[in-house]
């Protein structure tokens, strides 16, 4: 059993190493502080133990100099700390460009992940070794915490927002994967695995893993499932913005500001179509909140919203489907904007409220 | 230009101890004192109503230590547990450690210690206690009648939306407390200001004083914030107002900006009155003035005012941006270099002192050891890419044991057996003090060291099961935690004893200089017998002849 006992967790990415670097300067510094301290007090305490009750002591008041030495010196040493934690972080904080992105969405009390291809687990993530891999987390219900012990790396999974970390994985094994944020009942039961695999396994798992197409192919899916195209397509009917080449563009506001087209822009605009209104446009979209759960396909809402995100990224000037008169409006939208009849709303050859992207 | 010659400083010279009338035998009965002013009585129901808290808290602790025995969490459910946690930290925390040394220790010495005949407002004092126990009352009540299951951080949209448990009264008897809180901090600050003996300057006041007073700077202007967070958690519950839970609009991480507005500078309204302790200890019992009085002194005004300054460093993976994360580390730092100058400043004090190995030094000692590692350890937490691992693990966990249990409690078990005497007239038992004082101090390196370990190898908190590997450093750390547990009942049983069998103590049985010691023991209501007049700091243990006293 002893020999069981790990007095330190495996270092599995690349920035693993830097964390524990950090740890042993942290241990070395303080703990010869401490070890300093202690053997001073002890040898005082010993060398000027009481002899009589009628010991005399010097009135020593203080020195100015040893105050400033023992202000300053700490004080050098806690910058170099912080600015070694500030660079692993600053690190941390920045994904590589092009790393694959695989969401994250967490939920009382399981992790449920979808990757770009589509492949979706419960409480467990499949990575390639020897790759970074960038993941855009959010959460359907409380804050949750995704922590890998072996990658030194967490980050709070907090509802309404998209947060992102990644990791560069350099060994090969079974990780843990905890939530580390109290989340209720069956907070600890919150755990799985992170699996990092070799290329040829990792290509093998991937191909061994249902998927019903990759995430924006099932993103057009529920976009065609929920009737988005009865507005948001070309023709004479279009009764709001087109989608294409949206992502990351600038949008102006009928308010008059503008927002960056993002993952958590595409979300609001979903659930709270009334908060951002795009310049030139009306608001009449009917919110989707509490529409988009698929029980059947166990499906979440922020998973549905992730999909329909992947979709809309992936969306160029002219892929919108094609909108077909079969399909009624969804429940709960006006079927033509507010006091005007349908042939007034004048389809602009451009929607006014956007940019090219750069 | 005239010296005065003297070997024993004293104010006032003290009046012979005959056992006359004090303030535990001017009346009898409930009722003087249920309806007391004197504030050494306000301190003494204190006393108790703590203590019976401290022994609630620490039976909450015991039972989820006995769970963590297995990994399987075998001894509670899992809902169970997530109560026991949240009673632990809520009792201890608002109901033990943020009120404990002021409103003991405190309310007892502090008016003493500035020669004062009582607070600024007594009566006020007396309203402070009872609206103490109604608080604790609403919050025991919630307990009792099904509990909470929150953490004592109280995370929306968790505790807004998620938990269907009783945070409603929990929050309300916190909120309720907290008032107890802003008068208690209010009196002091008024009595420090306005009822100082003549001749008592800044300057010569009790390093203690010092740190009640940066304390009570810190209990006015922090408990507001924390009242209203919690307070705005009520009404998101009941009226279903968007103001923490993102699906109605709000925004769950100002609740968490809010509460750690209060709840970071709460860990220095446990700690600083400690500090303060152990200034008066080390002086004492090292017969030897405070080395740095002005640094040690400022250090506590400057903890409190960059105390402030650090909250969001709770908050470095929560989603924060690099640069306000670097800022709140770099502060983080800042706060760290007081704290490091006063341990500095009680080592160079016992340098060429007269070290008498007295219970209450032992408890100093312990603490400084104990909170020179909880110190340490928070370095390693303002480094951002240690945070990012070691957040939320045991590793934090036994970095703030070591901060508010390896340094508070020691503290303040240091500064009860010190003034154990003034207060009761009796010696406690010095052999039991010392065996204390080492079973604590052993107890609880025990305990907790092993969790710097887990957190570091990845255990989150708040885990009533955990992964196999984990249990030999877990059945380590109750292992201690059962040793803690005698170190902290054995006082109980002798202080107790002490009541009734404990030596006369004299007026100053360890000769030192503070204005507390010059009166019998225990004191008379009006403290003492004529208004000291103060020509000299606190910590002339030194023959004078060779001190300017007048020119």
């Amino acid at each position: 059993m002893v020999a069981e006992v790990p007095l330190f967790p495996e270092q599995a990415s690349t920035i693993a190493g830097r964390v524990d670097g950090l740890l042993y300067f942290l241990v070395a510094v303080t703990g010869s502080v401490t070890l300093l301290v202690t053997v001073l007090i002890l040898y005082f305490a010993v060398k000027y133990r009481r002899r009589s009750d009628g010991d005399r002591t010097p009135r020593i008041l203080g020195s100015f100099r040893l105050e400033l030495f023992w202000t300053v010196t700490p004080l050098f040493f806690f910058l170099v700390m912080f600015y070694w934690g500030a660079s692993i972080y600053n690190d941390v904080s920045r994904p590589p460009d092009g790393a694959p992105e695989v969401y994250v969405v967490g939920k009382q009390w399981m992790w449920k992940i979808q990757h770009p291809d589509g492949q979706r687990e419960i409480n467990e993530l499949h990575l390639p070794v020897g790759r970074p891999v960038k993941l855009i987390l959010t959460s359907e219900d409380v804050i949750h915490d995704f922590f890998v012990p072996a990658f030194r790396t967490k980050v709070d999974v907090i509802p309404g927002r998209y947060v992102t970390t990644w990791f560069h994985p350099t060994r090969v094994g079974t990780y843990h994967l905890f939530c580390s944020q109290y989340c209720g009942t069956n907070h600890a039961g919150m755990v799985g695995s992170v699996v990092v695999m070799g290329e040829q396994d990792y290509d093998d798992w991937l191909a061994g893993t249902r998927a019903e197409g990759s995430l924006a192919l099932q993103g057009r899916k529920l976009f065609l499932k929920l009737q988005c195209d009865t507005c948001h397509s070309p023709g004479p009917h279009q009764r709001a913005p087109l989608l294409e080449n949206l992502y990351g563009s600038t949008v102006h506001l009928e308010d008059g500001g503008t927002v960056t087209a993002d993952d958590a822009y595409i979300r609001e605009s979903i659930l709270y179509p009334e908060a951002k209104v795009v310049q030139g446009w009306r608001p009449i979209m009917p919110t989707f909140k509490g529409q988009l759960a698929d029980k059947g396909s166990e499906l979440t809402e922020e998973e549905a919203l992730i999909q329909l995100a992947a979709f809309i990224r992936t969306l160029e000037p002219g892929q919108t489907p094609v909108r077909t008169e079969s399909f009624p409006a969804p429940v709960g939208a006006p079927t033509r904007p507010k006091g005007k009849e349908p042939a007034s709303v004048v389809v602009p050859e451009r929607p006014p409220g956007r940019e090219e992207p750069p | 230009m005239s010296t005065i010659t003297q070997y024993v400083p004293q104010a006032v010279p003290p009046p012979p101890s005959e056992p006359g009338e004090n303030y535990l035998n001017a009346a009898f009965g409930l009722r003087s004192w249920l309806l007391t002013t004197d504030h050494k009585r306000i301190a003494i129901l204190y006393l108790v109503t703590v203590t019976l808290m401290f022994f609630l808290g620490g039976a909450a602790a015991t039972l989820i230590r006995l769970n963590l025995m297995t990994p399987y969490g075998e001894l509670v459910n899992a809902d169970t547990y997530n109560k026991l946690f949240t009673m632990h930290g809520v009792l201890m925390v608002w109901f033990f450690l943020v009120p404990v040394i002021p409103v003991v220790l405190g309310n007892f010495f502090l008016p003493m210690m500035i020669g004062a005949r009582d607070l600024a407002f007594p009566r006020l004092n007396l309203a402070s206690w009872y609206i103490f126990i109604f608080g604790a009352a609403f919050t025991l009540w919630a307990i009792t009648v099904g509990g909470v299951d929150t953490g004592w951080t109280f995370y929306t949209p968790f505790s807004s939306k998620s938990s269907h448990t009783n945070v409603i009264p929990t929050l309300t008897g916190i909120v309720i407390s907290g008032f107890s809180s802003i008068a208690t901090g209010l009196n002091f600050v008024v009595t420090v200001h306005r009822m100082r003996a003549p001749g008592l300057t800044w300057g010569r006041l009790p390093l203690f004083i010092w740190s009640l007073y940066a304390t009570s700077i810190i209990l006015l202007l922090a408990t507001p914030v924390l009242a209203m967070a919690l307070s705005l958690v009520i009404i998101e519950r009941v009226f279903q107002i968007g103001i923490f839970d993102p699906s109605l609009g709000g925004d769950p991480l100002l609740f968490q900006h809010l509460f750690w507005f209060y709840s970071h500078p709460a860990v220095y309204i446990m700690v600083l009155p400690g500090m303060g302790i152990v200034s008066e200890l080390i002086t004492c019992f090292a017969r030897k003035h405070i080395f740095g009085y002005t640094f040690v002194a400022w250090a506590s005004i400057g903890i409190a005012v960059l105390s402030f300054l650090v909250w969001a460093h709770h908050m470095f993976v929560a989603g924060q941006a690099v640069y306000s994360a670097m800022i709140f580390s770099i502060l983080s730092y800042a706060v760290a270099v007081p704290s490091a100058i006063k341990v500095f400043n009680w080592t160079a004090t016992l340098y060429r002192g007269s070290v008498s190995y007295r219970a209450p030094l032992l408890f100093a000692l312990g603490f400084i050891g104990l909170f020179t590692m909880g110190g340490m350890t928070g370095l390693f937490l303002a480094a951002l890419g240690m945070d990012m691992h070691v957040h939320d693990t045991y590793f934090i966990i036994a970095h703030f044991h070591f901060i508010m249990v390896g340094g508070t409690v020691m503290a303040y078990m240091g500064g009860l057996h010190y003034w154990w005497p003034k207060m009761t007239g009796r010696m406690y038992p010095e052999g039991w003090s010392k065996l204390a004082a080492l079973i604590i101090f052993v107890g609880f390196i025990l305990t907790f060291l092993p969790q710097f370990v887990l957190g570091y190898l990845g255990m989150p908190r708040r885990y009533h099961t955990y992964p196999p590997e984990f249990q030999v450093l877990n059945v380590m750390s109750s292992a201690g935690a059962s040793i803690l547990a005698v170190g902290y009942l054995l006082p109980l049983v002798y202080l107790i004893w002490s009541l009734g069998y404990g030596e006369p103590a004299g007026p100053n049985p360890w000769g030192a200089t503070g204005l507390e010691w010059q009166t019998p023991s225990p004191p008379p209501t009006d403290n003492f017998v004529a208004t000291p007049i103060v020509t000299y700091g606190p910590y002339e243990y030194s023959p004078l002849e060779e001190t300017e006293l007048v020119g």
